[in-house]
């Protein structure tokens, strides 16, 4: 059986940076399987801009950003496998996958870092009523069709889902001859960036519905229409407020979910807030030299922030296989939440582990304005950072110190608090 | 005094900023939190511009590629974002294509050009 | 001039074709549909029902048991996913016990095998996740689930096989006798002849019926609205579950698939329109409501798609089965809904052999009585299928990621006689977008594979036939 290091499931950019980091911490037996025909993941249909400004200084585009990546992964000749399926990882870290040059095989691993990134909520998952046509897509299959492959998904459009996705492919249909008729968000909120409803939806006169859904999907073979109607403050649709919209697409830009069947079917816990693996502060699941990153980890909104999380994986997976395979061991704290957080990344803390600093993020359930994120150990407030407005579409986070750590030797509790101002 | 309240684009942070307006001059903008913004609202009340991202054809292309992502080398008048379109929807390059190589010089007579943000072989 | 003309490629259409292909006979099937199995055969609960509920002494008892006694063996000659997982019926409260009493009795009229009344410490014996209101179930160990697609094609890959023609897009009009005797089937593409018609039209089959005979037949289409849940519900139930029809009505069933799917439904809404298939919000809300009354918890959170199937319930809730009096050599398949797809192998061979005697046909020496299916290589050893990647590289390249099929895979099913030509019939003959992501990731590479084999552009393609493009054309092409 062939042997590695670590053993990389999933070439997009967290599974880059991630393996980045780890060859540059002195660990260089590295392994990346892409089930794609090239490195970058869902970069590669991002051809819009704004990528990297944190990372790079600059913006980018999503192929540039990948690009720069897949360079770094070149210049240390790390190995990589395209067009390769993980079928299965099992709890001693053997991978099984399958590709056309090797066949079925297993490759043992001493670390595994798990970036295989999320998929799109489609129209089965939301349960919307109506025929089932030609016509309805989610946002990212369009985004595909119509960047990678350069076809016309459809003329007449209708978006669900104020995503980010969504919002882009608002503009790139507008943009390649088609005519979007509106973006309908059930929550009274978008759940995508501002600029992107300032450059994508307002620069094309393009209206955004708050508080509207997708009630009805009509026509037997191409979609026809959609009825669309506004909703009450449980997310009901109200009696007497459906409009129909003539269309022959509607594209669903609705949310993002982990891809964990590989987690799941080895055992890895996983955390029903994020859908994603629970993890440590080392970014370690709940099996050990099982690192996780980026959005199969948690659902992000900037891809510099999941490079950055990849990469603390990466350190944490090349720190594990140095050191042997060392169990965390010590005292783990779970991160408490209060006053809106959903769920922080990592949930739970072994503080002797604490690098110099380390990130908790995060995101609110609603809309909240004028807030203090607070971090407590025990009883000291460590940060309090005013927060003017947080938003469930925009990840949030705080970072803590080795040193606030040193000054509380017995720690018992560790708590993100978001308070009011 | 005319005022007006704009979305920072610059970033994903968002900004709400406010623009104070005299005989159609940016006087003064509050709201942002870097010089970007500040920038950002004195053009998009007098020449908005914004960079275009698409695609254009691709042929010779050894993987199979049909089409190659480009964008403005810089931010064009918004109001010609069509004219370019339309400027590079008869273009085809022949690969290979590098990242930043020019696919269509002064795009729609906006003195910029579009560019590759992709490589294709 | 064919022998036999059978309207409708359905599951009981080809299950005609198939048992009639052992015949010596000119047999052409005609669909109005690009693909077989594309009307009520390929929205419903793919159940093999044990035969208890149907009223003893009817058609639907008779043929439903039969057609469960068949199943196993036909399953093994054509290669078709079948499993006996059993059925429960649930009492949920003391009063509706006599009626599951009545069910057990009819049951055993009937002639099904192995039926038992059963207590609740047996019942969360056989199923924990059931609910705890449970007081009685009938235990059905013979009931079982089938692929319905799968059985749909492959009787009609067999039938083809032995020389069964296909016609696919191919709608009828018009069916009228000839003055020289037979029939005349007028279809869009013209006119065709037969000695003798099979109506196997679904919701239809009334449409046809009362164009030859003066005795008027009325099809209601019943609407049954499901949900489909992931592998990931697969612990909910092992058995098909239901409720005994009580004094709230009739519960909704759940049932694993044969691919280890859960399916909850369906709900029954007689409506007008032949081709509803439309789910509504009332509906879906409706149904897991119900079900939500038989388990514990409905991990409604694992649901992937839903979709309506439609039933044809004839007025007297009765098959139609047999040559229709006052149309010689018109047969009928008519009124089949549940347990239509139980009783397919047994309509099928019953009006085969009416056929026979009535054109005495001589049997086939060369009839070809099995079928292969598309090579899965997961159900191969590592050894096998790794020889297999080797001389077939497609079969190392995962195309649809949620349900791991290959490209080996999805060239067979379009290659093959009776092949796919959609992305639905791709998905039907596979599983390639039936999993968790419903297409999202593979319909842009199915897409690709199906423009390459069959010679066309992408844009030709379609989700499943007609005018249900999946492109409309390329980017920028209005500038």
């Amino acid at each position: 059986m062939k042997q590695y290091d670590i053993v990389i499931i999933g070439g997009g950019p967290a599974g880059l940076a991630a393996a980045v980091a780890a060859y540059d911490a002195g660990v260089t037996g590295i392994l990346i399987l892409e089930r794609d025909k090239e490195l970058g993941g869902i970069l590669n249909q991002c051809i819009h801009n704004g990528f990297g400004l944190h990372t790079f200084k600059e913006e980018l585009t999503g192929p540039e950003y990948a690009q720069r990546f897949a360079d770094k992964v070149r210049e240390r000749d790390i190995e990589y496998k395209l067009n390769t399926m993980v079928l299965e990882i099992s709890r001693d870290k053997v991978v099984t996958a399958v590709n056309r040059e090797d066949g079925l095989v297993d490759i043992q691993a001493k670390a595994v870092i798990l970036t295989m990134g999320c998929r799109e909520r489609s129209r089965g998952a939301l349960n919307i009523p109506g025929f089932r046509p030609a016509g309805v897509y989610s946002a990212g299959t369009a985004q595909q069709l119509v960047n990678i492959e350069g076809y016309l998904p459809g003329r007449e459009v209708v978006i669900l889902g104020s995503g980010d996705i969504g919002l882009i492919m608002a503009r790139r249909m507008t943009l390649e001859g088609a005519k979007v008729k509106a973006v309908a968000e059930l929550m009274p909120y978008s759940g995508g960036l501002k600029r992107n409803i300032v450059q994508c939806l307002d620069d094309f006169g393009i209206p955004l519905l708050l508080s509207h859904t997708v009630v009805d999907i009509h026509g037997k073979e191409r979609v026809t229409g959609v009825t669309i109607a506004e909703v009450d403050d449980n997310l009901k649709p109200i009696p007497g407020t459906e409009e129909f919209y003539s269309c022959d697409t509607l594209l669903l830009s609705c949310g993002l979910l982990p891809e964990n069947e590989l987690s799941r079917a080895m055992g890895v816990e996983i955390n029903r807030a994020t859908n994603g693996p629970v993890v440590n502060e080392s970014l370690e699941t709940s099996i050990p030299g099982v690192f996780a990153a980026g959005n199969v980890l948690h659902v992000h909104d900037l891809v510099d922030y999941v490079s950055e999380e990849a990469g603390a994986a990466g350190r944490a997976a090349a720190e594990y296989v140095r050191s042997g395979g060392q169990e965390s061991g010590g005292q783990e704290i779970s991160v408490n939440v209060e006053g809106g957080p959903r769920y922080t990344v990592p949930c739970t803390i072994h503080p002797h582990k604490v690098g110099e600093t380390l990130t908790l993020r995060f995101r609110v359930g609603s809309v909240m304005k004028d807030r203090f994120v607070s971090v407590y150990l025990d009883d000291e407030r460590v940060t309090h950072r005013k927060r003017q407005v947080m938003a469930p579409g925009e990840m949030e986070e705080v970072k803590l110190t080795r040193a606030m750590f040193d000054k509380h030797p017995d720690l018992r509790h560790i708590t993100l608090r978001v308070e009011e101002a | 005094m005319e005022t007006r309240n704009l979305t920072c684009i610059c970033c994903p942070v968002g900004c709400q900023l406010e623009v104070k307006m005299e005989d159609g001059k940016a006087v003064s903008v509050s709201g942002n939190h870097c010089p970007r913004g500040d920038a950002y609202a004195r053009k998009e009340v007098t020449d908005p511009t914004r960079i275009v991202t698409s695609t254009v054809r691709v042929s010779g292309s050894v993987s199979g590629v049909k089409a190659v992502s480009c964008k403005t080398a810089s931010d064009i008048p918004k109001g010609k974002i069509f004219d370019v379109m339309r400027d590079i929807a008869g273009v085809t390059v022949t690969a290979p294509v590098h990242i930043g190589d020019v696919v269509k010089a002064n795009v729609a007579e906006t003195g910029v050009d579009m560019v590759a943000t992709k490589e294709v072989l | 001039m064919y022998d036999v003309i059978i309207v409708g490629g359905g599951v009981i259409g080809c299950a005609v074709a198939r048992y009639l292909s052992r015949y010596q006979a000119r047999v052409c099937v005609i669909e109005r549909e690009e693909d077989v199995c594309a009307g009520t055969s390929k929205a419903n609960s793919g159940l093999i029902h044990a035969g208890f509920d149907a009223p003893h002494g009817s058609l639907m008892a008779q043929y439903n048991v039969e057609g469960s006694k068949m199943m196993p063996e036909l399953a093994k000659e054509l290669d078709i996913p079948f499993r006996r997982n059993g059925a429960l019926v649930l009492c949920l409260n003391e009063e509706d016990k006599p009626r599951l009493e009545a069910l057990y009795e009819n049951g055993v009229k009937n002639g099904v095998e192995g039926l038992e009344l059963i207590g609740p410490d047996r019942i969360h014996e056989l199923e924990p996740n059931i609910t705890d209101d449970v007081v009685a179930a009938l235990y059905a160990p013979t009931a079982g689930v089938v692929c319905p697609f799968i059985m749909t094609i492959a009787l009609a890959e067999n039938a083809n096989a032995n020389g069964v023609e296909f016609k696919r897009n191919t709608e009828v009009k018009a069916i009228f006798p000839r003055a020289e005797g037979g029939w005349a089937v007028q279809t869009a593409n013209g006119v065709l002849d037969a000695k003798c018609l099979v109506n196997a039209a679904g919701v239809y089959s009334d449409v046809f019926h009362n164009m030859v005979s003066s005795k008027k037949i009325h099809i209601t289409p019943r609407r049954g609205d499901y949900c489909l849940l992931d592998h990931a519900a697969a612990d909910l139930v092992e058995r098909t579950v239901f409720q005994v029809p009580g004094k709230l009505g009739k519960g909704v069933l759940i049932t694993p698939t044969v691919h280890g799917n859960i399916i909850v439904g369906p709900t029954a809404v007689s409506i007008e329109d032949r081709e509803g298939v439309n789910t509504t919000a009332a509906g879906l809300s409706e149904l897991l409501s119900k079900a939500g009354t038989t388990v514990k918890q409905l991990p409604t959170n694992q649901i992937i798609t839903s979709f309506a199937g439609l039933r044809a319930h004839e007025d007297g809730h009765e098959f139609m089965i047999g040559e229709v009096e006052d149309a010689p050599g018109f047969f009928n398949c008519a009124g089949i809904e549940s347990p239509g797809l139980s009783s397919a192998p047994a309509i099928g061979k019953a009006v085969a052999e009416l056929l026979r005697d009535k054109l005495e046909l001589e049997e086939r020496s060369d009839f070809i009585p099995t079928r292969k299916g598309i090579l899965d290589p997961k159900t191969l050893s590592r050894e096998e299928r790794n020889a297999l990647i080797k001389e077939q590289p497609a079969y190392g390249q995962i195309i649809c990621r949620c349900e791991n099929v290959t490209e080996g895979e999805i060239i067979d099913a379009i290659r093959r006689p009776l092949g796919a030509r959609s992305l639905d019939g791709v998905k039907r003959r596979v599983r390639a977008g039936m999993g968790r992501c419903q297409s999202g990731f593979c319909s842009p590479r199915v897409i690709e594979i199906l423009a390459r084999e069959l010679g066309v552009d992408q844009s030709e393609i379609t989700k499943s036939g007609g005018k249900s493009k999946y492109i409309v054309g390329t980017t920028k092409n209005r500038y």
